[in-house]
């Protein structure tokens, strides 16, 4: 008997995924068309989370805009706020205050913890382990609790000014802060001890949406995206801004340990490690933090020089780059924000192309993508 | 390389394409080029190995009330430096070619600056609205657009 | 005893000292309020939608995980509306979203309540004035029951949301004659 290949004929099937949808991280939406259970073409569709960030930075004043950086990236507002501070500082070029700097890095690193926590939670939750999604949440309250205390709120922190930060440190949150560290650093290994080497989780994950190095820099990745691929930039080492140039931390870099270098799994494992060495930037300037001021005299009504300055840093999900042009006026003339989330889109229907339709969210989770830094 | 070294590369390779150097109060410094030109300098700047500028970090529409520009920053991991460029267009007809071969971040970003600013990249593989709605009027980062009243019947 | 509604003690619970224990067919039978009997199974299982657009989504995240741990109340998250008792509004709603948003309303079974979680939701939060394509307030598209304010607001206010709106369940007439 031969068999027939028109047997069981197969004809190609559009599915869309989103924008509801509990494992694109929020309203991303993707059209996908498929074969079987095979992605032919995965169309990412974004723009339901667009709020117009940019036009509204040119009806408010700088100092008014700092509460919408929160909102840029929530999980990481800390980051965002220092980035839209570090951009006005260059272009009106404010000294600030060393002691600011130090809180600064403290800051954006425990959030940088608190974004990898949320990062590696819903993506074990992605991939059918729902159990250390627990245990990040767990942790990621304490970090909550410190920034309540520095400036009280727990997401949305505003908490960076032009020229500094809005308040110096509450009595006790430096020794705070280093009780989290003591708690929180032996928990990474009871993470994977817990599910970063469980062979279905690795079965997931390894040799899935492989992106070859040459390709991660031509589709402009950064950040834990680029790094997986195992290119070794990072703007606190190689651009060095504030005070990072004063700690001794490690660019994490995936390695292929568990498959092809540069799957999903080498994306994983990069912020997994990165905690660690968030961890440790923070104790070295827990250490080294000076005394003094922490807000330079910034005026008010505060108008920059003529001028255009771009601002890279290294936020949790990649470089944020403000590209920022000044007329001279109170408020700003064109803010553009180039965010890494929006960039990793550009390849996804790329990567995605030939997986299984379980794998897409794989792909999802492993960029770590968030939608107002996509949508803005 | 420094802003003024890759200025004077380009200006003996490319000619009156090289408009001007655009150094004091901008960080980095652009190049300013003629629109027709970009893709040739794009792809200059991405292969010759002095320059290598293998990273379209940014790319921003800027509507300067006279005129548009389109702004890109790009960066060298090759070499550690970083440039901007900078295309001025007629507001009338605000277009000039892609990038998105030389550098295939571009297409999210062309497509970005097409739908904000109404800048149409010619030869892009897939030039449609991202952020707002397919029947959205109008290109919302524009200096002179007027917010509608309505959407689908909602009040905007 | 008398059973108490906004307790959570469901009507018709037998008293615990009622004299000799009663045995046979009539040990079996409560008599109560039809209405009290429904709507506390309502206010019990308000399963949500987990509708996270925005910041307020982590909050809501946060919320139902370890340490608020809304489960407790009876809310437990779903992925599909067609599973949902609750639509849990957490974030911006841009003018691209609204229609998603009807439509994911409509898909969900009755009896269905909405609450607006956040600024965004109720008004359009800080992107009021000076965006474009923001919808001030989800009320705009769909019915709510329940505003919560903050921006994003606290997993306790999220909470107290969650337990007015149960309030409300419990003062609903479904049987009668002024149903």
């Amino acid at each position: 008997m031969t068999i027939r290949t028109d047997a069981l004929p197969t004809q190609e099937m559009t599915i869309n995924m989103g924008p509801q949808h509990p494992s694109t991280h929020g309203v991303l939406r993707v059209i996908l068309t498929t074969d079987g259970e095979v992605v032919t073409r995965a169309v990412p569709d974004v723009g339901y989370l667009h709020r117009g960030l940019e036009k509204i930075g040119e009806r408010v004043t700088y100092a008014q805009y700092m509460p919408f950086t929160d909102r840029l990236d929530y999980l990481a507002a800390m980051n965002c706020n220092c980035a839209w501070a570090w951009t006005v500082e260059k272009l009106a070029k404010i000294e600030v205050p060393e002691r600011a700097e130090f809180l600064r890095v403290i800051v954006c690193e425990l959030n940088r913890i608190s974004s990898h926590l949320i990062a590696f939670g819903s993506y074990t939750a992605d991939m059918g382990a729902f159990t250390p999604f627990l245990y990040a949440i767990r942790e990621r309250e304490r970090v909550n609790d410190l920034f309540e205390m520095l400036c009280g709120s727990r997401l949305t922190y505003n908490y960076a000014r032009v020229g500094g930060v809005s308040a110096d440190a509450p009595p006790g949150f430096l020794e705070k802060s280093k009780e989290f560290l003591d708690y929180f650093e032996p928990k990474l290994d009871e993470y994977n001890n817990l599910i970063s080497y469980n062979k279905i989780f690795v079965h997931r994950l390894a040799n899935v949406a492989v992106i070859p190095a040459e390709e991660a820099v031509a589709y402009g990745l950064t950040g834990p995206n680029l790094r997986g691929s195992g290119v070794p930039f990072d703007l606190r080492k190689d651009e060095p801004y504030s005070v990072y140039p004063k700690f001794d931390f490690k660019v994490c870099v995936g390695t292929g340990e568990r498959g092809t270098l540069g799957d999903c799994f080498d994306r994983y494992m990069v912020r997994i490690n990165e905690m660690r060495e968030s961890a440790k930037i923070v104790r070295q300037a827990l250490a080294q933090i000076p005394d003094g001021p922490v807000l330079a005299k910034v005026p008010r009504l505060f108008k920059p020089p003529v001028g255009e300055a771009y601002f890279r840093s290294e936020c949790p999900r990649g470089e944020t780059g403000i590209y920022l042009i000044s007329d001279g006026s109170v408020n700003p003339f064109r803010l553009k924000i180039r965010t890494g989330s929006f960039v990793t889109m550009n390849i996804f229907e790329k990567v995605t192309r030939g997986l299984m339709i379980a794998d897409v969210v794989a792909v999802i989770g492993s960029f770590d993508i968030i939608l107002p830094e996509i949508d803005r | 390389m420094e802003a003024q070294a890759i200025f004077e590369t380009l200006k003996g390779k490319f000619g009156d394409a090289v408009v001007e150097l655009q150094g004091e109060g901008f960080s980095p410094a652009f190049v300013v080029v003629a629109p027709g030109a970009v893709k040739e300098v794009s792809r200059f700047l991405k292969e010759d190995p002095a320059l290598s500028f293998d990273a379209l970090m940014c790319l921003s529409g800027v509507d300067y009330k006279e005129k548009f520009a389109v702004a890109y920053h790009l960066h060298s991991l090759k070499h550690r430096h970083a440039i901007g460029m900078k295309a001025f267009l007629p507001r009338e007809t605000p277009s000039l070619p892609t990038v998105d071969d030389v550098w295939p971040a571009a297409n999210f970003q062309e497509r970005e600056a097409f739908d904000l600013f109404g800048i149409v990249f010619e030869g892009s593989k897939d030039l449609r609205r991202i952020l707002l709605p397919e029947d959205w009027e109008g290109h919302p980062l524009r200096k002179d657009y007027k917010y509608p009243d309505f959407y689908h019947g909602i009040k905007v | 005893m008398s059973s108490d509604p906004a307790h959570g003690t469901p009507p018709g619970t037998p008293a615990a000292s009622a004299g000799p224990a009663v045995t046979g067919p009539e040990a079996h039978v409560m008599v109560g309020n039809a209405d009290l009997f429904v709507n506390w199974a309502r206010k019990s299982s308000l399963w949500y939608l987990l509708f996270a657009t925005a910041c307020c989504g982590i909050e809501l995240m946060q919320a139902g995980a370890s340490r608020y741990d809304m489960d407790r109340f009876g809310a437990v998250f779903r992925a599909t509306p067609r599973q949902s008792d609750l639509m849990l509004v957490a974030g911006t709603i841009t003018h691209k979203m609204a229609e998603r948003v009807k439509r994911l309303y409509d898909q969900m079974p009755e009896p269905k309540y909405v609450i607006a979680m956040g600024s965004c939701a109720n008004t359009g939060g800080p992107f009021f004035k000076d965006s474009y394509c923001v919808v001030k307030g989800v009320d705009l598209v769909i019915p709510v029951d329940v505003f919560i304010p903050g921006c994003p607001p606290r997993p306790e206010a999220l909470i107290d949301g969650i337990m007015r709106l149960q309030k409300i369940i419990m003062q609903k007439k479904n049987y009668g004659a002024k149903a």
